[in-house]
């Protein structure tokens, strides 16, 4: 992939981050905080973020299967799939801990350290450190 | 329609939109945890490195266009809490190979069965741990 390619992507994925309200980790507690159904105060306007990305997504990895090969001509990579193992499961849990601890997931994290630098870097190199320490080897 | 909802959608099908590209196009997954992870170390670093520097610049973007608010409740999270949030979301992404971008969009985009159970887990853990904060706090 050519390099501005890859940069327009990361900018257009940022800006769609950035309009949802996925970088304010106020807005992601007070989607993750199911117990505010309770008072009325619940903020149900993140799931929304999943729905329209996921009907966008879904047909275009519809027609690269049919297709099987990506428009580039390069083959599709066959993705890593070690099954519904302990780590699957146990790192996503970790991760889910994390995340409502916060409300900081990965692609926020990154686009929030152009926001703001300080205080965002404080998640952001732990972030790096956590993304080393849990590999595979 | 509510300004939160709309701008979800909106923001959400660009996210959606360039999850669907990078593999229709490139065969590349828009996970943000692998693109992060191998950025830092591993092959072929430079398409990601790219795709990094995009979501920064779109963070620094947003906060020109939109103002600080974009990352509200950022700068009121205790730093300690910051970094501590960080480091488990990075070993738990990097341990289920994905996040809310991998697993949530491109996994469930094209019905991934390691998806289908990584989301409903880390969404579980995270809107618990919220409770229990709530109840702590």
């Amino acid at each position: 992939m050519k390099l501005p390619h890859a940069f327009l992507a990361g900018l257009a994925f940022g800006a769609g981050l950035a309009v949802s309200g996925m970088t304010s980790p106020a807005r992601v507690l007070g989607f993750l905080d199911l117990g505010a159904i309770r008072t009325g105060h619940w903020d149900p306007s993140l799931a929304f973020v999943m729905i329209a990305a996921l009907a966008v997504a879904a047909p275009l990895f519809a027609l690269s299967r049919r297709r099987g090969r990506a428009l580039d001509g390069g083959i599709l990579p066959t993705l890593p799939t070690h099954g519904i193992d302990p780590r699957l499961i146990g790192g996503s849990a970790i991760f889910g801990l994390g995340w409502g601890l916060a409300g900081i997931c990965p692609g926020p994290a990154l686009v929030d350290l152009g926001v703001a630098p300080w205080p965002a870097v404080a998640f952001a190199v732990p972030l790096g450190i956590g993304l080393l320490l849990g590999r595979r080897d | 329609m509510q300004p939160a909802i709309v701008s979800a959608l909106a923001g959400g099908a660009l996210i959606g939109l360039v999850s669907g590209l990078l593999w229709l196009v490139h065969g590349r997954i828009a996970g943000i945890t692998g693109i992060a992870r191998v950025a830092l170390r591993g092959p072929d670093r430079d398409w990601r490195l790219a795709f990094v520097a995009g979501l920064i610049v779109a963070g620094v973007a947003a906060r020109a266009i939109a103002g600080a608010g974009v990352a509200a409740g950022l700068d009121t999270t205790p730093v300690l809490r910051l970094a501590l949030s960080g480091l488990l979301v990075g070993i738990g992404t990097s341990m289920a190979n994905g996040c809310t971008s991998g697993h949530g969009i491109c996994g469930l985009a094209r019905f991934s069965r390691r998806s289908l159970v990584a989301v409903p887990v880390f969404m579980g853990t995270a809107i618990a741990t919220v409770a229990l904060l709530r109840v702590w706090a």
